[in-house]
């Protein structure tokens, strides 16, 4: 029973034995790859990966090279924020939505606004249909006032869904102020200032032209570095590529290549990368195919552990951590069968748990069918608390560190991102391997092998192409905002447009436009400063497409 | 009679997801269509504009974030500009109430996630030979 762990592979016989029994019995063998495109072998053993270079591999967690995981105690200690998107109608609506999950065991604050805020309009310039359908219509500070009621901004970390311009973290600023909150103790985090993501993947959060937003991202990271201090400017996407299609290596590989591009994009302005790394964040798209998400996620610590060092000069151990947001893949979840999702879900989540995440949305069921529901997203919540609370997964730090498997798989994906990193790198940096379209194709490549796969049923999805039921949708109703609550809302947002003073609006606007034309000032102080004089979202993205062009995406098909 | 149908594959409205409407452009394709594909964030009068320009057979709208709501205007459009003839096809997330509005607003048909692409060829060729024998009845 003592036989130490060489024993297996110093045991040739015993190996070869093993190899003739299982070819003789399995007959035909399947040839089997994870999405990512690596082979996956029936066994494995020492022979693949012998712990013999332990301390190099894979060391103690919060050491390099961070692949069990960033910080001493990882989940025993503190575990995952638990931070569930949330986000329709007026900003009532939301606050009365936020208060009832706060009570439910939520930690964070998320705030998703509406797609019109999305594409750059307030709520007067578009679609009236489409206003609060798919988040909250936010236009000026004081609607975040409203959304954010009762919520101690010194306590509660929000998280907001704020793409380039961030004139929510603007009209935050504003409303902290207004309560006599210090800007420095607000935390959070600008989900979604990652441009670059928008540009080849997520097309709806894509406002302003890639160079004037590769500005205005530099300019945010300065300013929030200097007076938000415990604010997270930078949130690295690879979410986006991969729902798009990307594989799981690839996403890796362009968040880490764009993650690069910012971090050098700040040190051309003469950020110290040690003031900023810390504040860098990525956000990630967890998928279904278990294993393989979770040796991403650790072959990803470890290779930004040394790009923050080698590539980007940083020296302290707070710039070397990968701080990383999952949430679980949408584009894995059926319309089929649909409360199946509800295992999809779980099985995501444990893998980015396993992945060693430091917070985590589950998407509810029902999101292939509309958007999600209450009861939906209280399912998905609950199955947070279920893996944490009773299926005990926060018991041990990187439970599956030293699997053969996982490890082996560990190496392979990191060879594999690095393969993918090495391309980009020959395209000149992430920036102009997007401008060039060679990001774009690989993901449309990519998202058709994909769905060949499932077409021809390679690739089993339960309910679609197998195992399929005649009458299998539970078809939950879309939650719709209140049309007559979103007319009082459109009504009360003219009538305080028209109610402001328009001289001092006109002058906050004409300082913006002048930061944007020089290259000297930050213009994100100028957006805060236009914030506090009452001029709207809607007003700030179009004084900034008049300077720096309106962002349209390079689309390849 | 053998036609090549022409169809156009656009998105409405404000959101900006496009992998369905990028794999459907490749099905299609595939299948020997010919397909006018427009980034996402298409005017309603854009649209219009480009079926008469292209005079395609069938319109398919993309719709992942309730964009669908929209839909009914497109369709009162078409008809202003003499094109009620020309079918309208949803893919996307559309909730099963909304499918049903929708087409009892005119739309020819909904496709859900997970329809078999081979399906929604078959659908579109169909759609396809109807509409041009109406445009252009011999």
């Amino acid at each position: 029973m003592n036989r130490s762990v060489e024993a297996p592979v110093l045991d040739a016989a015993a190996a070869r034995q093993w190899q003739r029994e299982y070819d003789a019995q399995i007959g035909e063998d399947r040839v089997t790859a994870n999405r990512s495109g690596i082979p996956v072998k029936a066994l494995y053993s020492p022979a693949d990966w012998d712990g013999t270079r332990y301390l190099d591999d894979l060391g103690y967690p919060g050491q390099p090279p961070f692949t069990r995981g960033i910080y001493p105690t990882m989940h025993r200690g503190r575990t995952w924020t638990q931070r569930q998107l949330v986000g329709l109608g007026t900003p009532t609506d939301y606050n009365l939505r936020l208060k009832e999950l706060l009570g439910q065991g939520i930690t964070a604050v998320s705030l998703i606004p509406c797609n019109s805020v999305f594409r750059g309009y307030d709520m007067d310039e578009t679609h009236a249909e489409l206003l609060g359908t798919c988040g909250t219509v936010i236009n000026h500070a004081g609607h975040m006032d409203e959304a954010l009621a009762g919520v101690d901004l010194a306590r509660v970390s929000c998280a907001m869904n704020d793409p380039s311009p961030f004139t929510l973290l603007a009209f935050l600023l504003v409303t902290a102020r207004r309560r006599g909150v210090d800007w420095r103790e607000v935390t959070g985090t600008s989900n979604q200032s990652d441009y670059l993501s928008h540009f080849v993947a997520n097309h709806m959060f894509y406002r302003l032209a890639n160079a004037g937003a590769r500005r205005v991202l530099v300019d945010q990271i300065a300013f929030a570095i200097e007076h938000v201090p415990k604010w997270n400017p930078m949130s690295v996407v690879g979410q986006h590529t991969q729902q798009a299609g990307a594989t799981p290596a690839e996403a890796a590989a362009f968040t880490l290549a764009t993650a690069i591009q910012n971090g050098e994009d700040c040190i051309a302005r003469g950020l110290d990368p040690d003031r900023f790394l810390p504040r860098f964040t990525f956000f990630f798209d967890i998928s279904v195919s278990f294993f393989e998400e979770i040796a991403k996620f650790r072959a990803m610590r470890r290779l930004w552990g040394r790009i923050t060092r080698e590539r980007l000069g940083a020296r302290t151990p707070s710039s070397w951590r990968f701080k990383f947001h999952g949430q679980t893949s949408g584009a894995d979840l059926t319309r089929q069968q649909p409360l199946n999702n509800v295992a999809r879900v779980t099985v995501q989540a444990m893998a980015g748990i396993f992945g060693g995440l430091q917070s985590l949305h589950t998407d509810a069921y029902d999101e292939a069918v509309s958007c999600p529901t209450e009861a939906g997203a209280r399912i998905a919540i609950a199955t947070q608390n279920i893996l944490k609370e009773e299926a005990h997964l926060t018991d041990v730090i990187d439970p599956l560190g030293g699997s053969y498997y996982v490890e082996a798989m560990t190496d392979a994906m990191e060879a594999e991102i690095a393969r993918v990193m090495a391309k980009i790198d020959a395209a000149g940096g992430m920036y102009a391997a997007a401008e060039s379209g060679l990001v774009q194709r690989m993901i449309g490549e990519s998202a058709l092998r994909f769905q060949r796969q499932v077409d021809a049923g390679e690739q089993t999805i339960v309910g679609v192409n197998r195992y399929m039921v005649a009458d299998d949708t539970v078809s939950p109703g879309q939650p719709k905002p209140d049309p007559e609550a979103m007319k009082r809302h459109l009504a009360s947002f003219r009538h305080w447009k028209d109610a402001r003073d328009g001289a001092g609006v006109k002058r906050a606007l004409d300082a913006l436009a002048r930061a944007a034309e020089s290259p000297h000032d930050n213009v994100m102080a100028e957006i805060v400063n236009a914030a506090e004089a009452q001029v709207t979202h809607g007003e700030i993205c179009a004084c900034l497409r008049n300077v720096y062009g309106f962002g349209k995406p390079l689309v390849a098909v | 009679m053998t036609i090549v149908p022409k169809v156009l594959v656009t998105k409405i409205g404000l959101d900006g997801h496009d992998r369905g409407s990028r794999i459907v452009t490749a099905a299609l394709r595939d299948a020997g269509m010919e397909v006018i594909y427009t980034p996402p964030w298409q005017e309603i009068a854009s649209v219009v504009k480009l079926v008469l320009e292209e005079d395609v057979d069938v319109i398919g709208i993309s719709s992942l974030a309730t964009d669908h709501l929209i839909v009914p205007k497109l369709i009162e459009a078409l008809a202003a500009a003499g094109l009620a003839h020309k079918p309208v096809i949803v893919g996307g997330i559309v909730p099963d109430s909304d499918a049903r509005a929708l087409e009892a607003a005119g739309v020819a048909r909904v496709f859900h996630p997970g329809s078999a692409m081979q399906d929604i060829v078959n659908y579109i060729r169909a759609a396809a030979e109807r509409s041009r024998a109406a445009a252009y009845p011999v």
